[in-house]
């Protein structure tokens, strides 16, 4: 079994690590529905099997908000593993949301 | 696009066109005419430590406590609770305002190296958020604390401005007072990322920096569309009962006045001023090093003591003890004034704190002793702590804040040998009399002098009198003028004595031309006496010889007659006796 690993470890090769993402949304515009979209794809790819999405509408529940500090739609949190990380966006470069979510080193190569 | 936002709980927008908010910040309210402009966004900048973020929290809390207007706060660089921690030495309950539902603290730190942006985005979630707090709350006011950071957090600077730009509408279109707080940029930009260019109602800046090595704080109203604005840069405070901008002098001359008149204390100093000051007016005292200031001013707290009246005697120079000790060795007993619980002495020297806390002392001093008259020793001393300006109007808050309470205020300050009339604070425009105390040196010793310089209201005595200290007070003595000027001490001792030598010496001098009229006039009476008689002597001899002479025509006739009848006797009788002769 390999140690937890640095932070900037490449966890894609960790098969035991499950992913908890949260996706804050305001309603269906078309920037939300790509989001969700870019977000599954990704994780079908990289993390099949080992991913939980939860999906929130701030228009229905704004209270939840505050407690992630969300400030931008689309915003990804990454709440396992441990760091807390965000990635705002529709999430439409997959370089980005992998060196985002550590699934691949900043600055890594294609 | 933004939330669906219910209307506000509490009250409508107000949509008159130049309504104000009046913030409660002391002193900003006055120079604005009214506050902030009302339902539209007001930007504040300035430098780290400038007090923009206090200015917003005490916006916000003024508004909710004493304004009736909740409000909400977005602060992006500090947390909750460290902003609860900043305001709570301003004197604001931030968090008894937020259990209370009259104000929301929404901390949304945004830290730079917590995300990654990928693709487009929007701000819905502020947005979201702020919406949520303004309907929680029924929310009036709005702070944004420092927007800015977004601009540096998130790396795409067009979509930032464009929400920025959306957020500033729906902010007016939802009638909130929106006060945001911008950085202030790099040669001489108003905020770091230009966001002065969406808030085009009102634009104040603060300033924090060193000015002869004191750091002073001035607030400037850059821009207030379509109201008048003070437009100088006004010293600002950060006091523990909030912030406090100083109008440089008073921008209300509506003080209630007064025409009664109160003693000094030194009766004749009231005479030369046609029966005191008027209560309620401010008397400055000005003098050179030991000409007796601190004594007048003591005399005066005296006086009202004496009248029953309560005072409050500020020494910057000496501890109350120290005053005790010294006034009572000129006659002045302060001690039992205090004993009786009537005066107040505080002491406490200038340099132990800066302008701000002093002022808010003076000030507290004077809600809590409410005393008839104050005395503040020396404001002078006032320029160790701030520079030139600052203490100018510091002084003239000082006055400001005695005169519209109704109290008698008495400054003394310190000048400087040679420049006599002007005082170490150039407050003399401020203050309604003007007594100026002066040390003459002449033969060997120092006298002091005093003029009453200016009295408004007063027709008040050209004269200078020499003013001395005993072990009964001080007194007032009239000078003696001679023909070599102003004589004081034991100068004007000797011209008194000489004085009157030379009035015996006159008065010998006529006693004896006196003597010698008399004499004279004895002479002539005397030769007057003689000639009288050597007159009346002439007279008598003349009558003799008449006498004689009528005698010897009786005796002729005789002869005459005797002739007659002997001729007609015989003619040959002898010629009559005229022709004898």
């Amino acid at each position: 079994m390999e140690p937890a690993g640095g932070a900037h470890g490449n966890r894609a090769d960790d098969p035991l690590e499950v992913y908890e993402l949260r996706l804050y949304l305001a309603g269906h515009s078309p920037k939300s529905v790509r989001a969700v979209e870019n977000l599954r794809r990704t994780c079908e790819e990289h993390l099949a099997g080992r991913y939980r999405i939860e999906l929130v509408d701030l228009l229905e529940n704004p209270q939840l908000a505050r407690g992630d500090e969300i400030i931008a739609v689309p915003t990804l949190v990454r709440k396992l593993p441990q760091p807390v990380r965000k990635i705002i966006g529709d999430l439409s470069d997959t370089e980005k949301l992998l060196v985002g979510l550590q699934l691949r080193p900043a600055g890594g190569g294609p | 696009m933004a939330p669906s936002i219910h209307a506000p709980r509490t009250r409508p927008a107000v949509s008159s066109g130049l309504g104000k908010a009046p913030t409660g910040i002391r002193g900003f309210d006055e120079i604005t005419g009214g506050g902030l402009p009302r339902g539209r966004a007001s930007l504040v900048t300035g430098g780290p430590g400038a007090g923009k973020t206090l200015f917003g929290l005490e916006f916000l809390a003024r508004g909710a406590q004493d304004y009736d207007e909740p409000g909400v706060l977005l602060a992006f660089e500090e947390s909750a609770a460290e902003l609860a921690d900043d305001v709570a030495s301003l004197g604001l309950d931030l968090a008894g305002l937020e259990a209370s539902g009259d104000l929301v603290v929404d901390a949304c730190r945004v830290d730079a190296t917590d995300f990654v942006t990928t693709g487009e985005f929007d701000l819905d979630g502020l947005f979201i958020r702020l919406s949520a707090a303004v309907q929680a709350t029924g929310a009036r006011r709005v702070v944004l604390d420092t927007i800015e950071v977004l601009f540096g957090a998130l790396d795409n600077e067009a979509v930032v401005r464009a929400e920025f730009s959306r957020l500033l509408r729906w902010l007016k279109d939802q009638g909130l007072t929106t006060l945001i707080t911008g950085e202030r940029g790099r040669e001489g930009q108003l905020t770091r990322y230009g966001i002065e260019e969406y808030v085009s109602d009102c634009v104040i800046v603060l300033d924090h920096r060193m000015h002869d090595e004191i750091a002073t704080r001035r607030l400037r109203i850059v821009k207030y569309r379509g109201s008048g604005h003070g437009t100088n840069e006004y010293p600002f405070l950060v006091t523990d009962r909030g912030l406090m901008v100083w109008p440089i002098t008073s921008t209300q001359l509506t003080y209630p006045v007064s025409t009664d008149r109160i003693s000094l204390g030194v009766p004749r100093l009231d005479e030369m001023l046609t029966g005191g000051v008027h209560r309620g007016s401010t008397v400055l005292i000005t003098g050179t090093a030991g000409t007796g200031k601190t004594t007048l001013a003591a005399a005066a707290v005296d006086a009202a003591c004496a009248r029953g009246e309560p005072a409050l005697f500020v020494s910057f120079e000496e501890s109350p003890d120290q005053l005790v000790r010294n006034m009572r060795s000129v006659g002045i007993d302060l001690g039992r004034w205090v004993d009786a619980g009537l005066l107040r002495l505080w002491g406490q020297r200038a340099t132990a704190f800066g302008l701000e806390s002093h002022l808010a002392a003076i000030e507290r001093l004077l809600d809590e002793t409410t005393p008839a008259i104050a005395v503040l020793d020396a404001v002078g001393s006032l320029t160790h702590v701030g520079a030139q300006s600052e203490v100018t109007a510091a002084v003239a808050r000082e006055v400001d804040m005695m005169k519209s309470r109704g109290i008698t205020g008495v400054l003394t300050s310190l000048s400087h040998e040679g420049q006599a009339e002007t005082s170490s604070v150039d407050a003399s425009s401020l203050i309604d009399t003007w007594l100026l105390l002066r040390n003459v040196e002449s033969d060997g010793e120092r006298n002091r002098l005093l003029f009453v310089i200016k009295s408004r209201g007063t027709a008040h005595s050209n004269q200078v009198r020499e003013f001395i200290l005993t072990d009964h007070g001080a007194e007032l003595l009239d000078v003696s003028v001679g023909p070599r000027g102003v004589l004081t001490g034991s100068a004007r001792m000797a011209q008194v004595a000489e004085e009157r030598a030379a009035e015996a010496e006159q008065s010998a001098e006529l006693e004896r031309r006196r003597l010698a009229l008399a004499r004279r006039s004895a002479e002539v009476e005397a030769q007057i006496a003689v000639l009288r008689e050597q007159l009346a002597t002439e007279t008598a001899a003349l009558d003799r010889l008449v006498a004689e002479e009528s005698r010897g025509g009786d005796a002729r006739a005789a002869v005459r007659a005797t002739l007659a009848r002997r001729r007609q006797g015989g003619r040959d009788a002898p010629p009559p006796a005229g022709r004898e002769g």
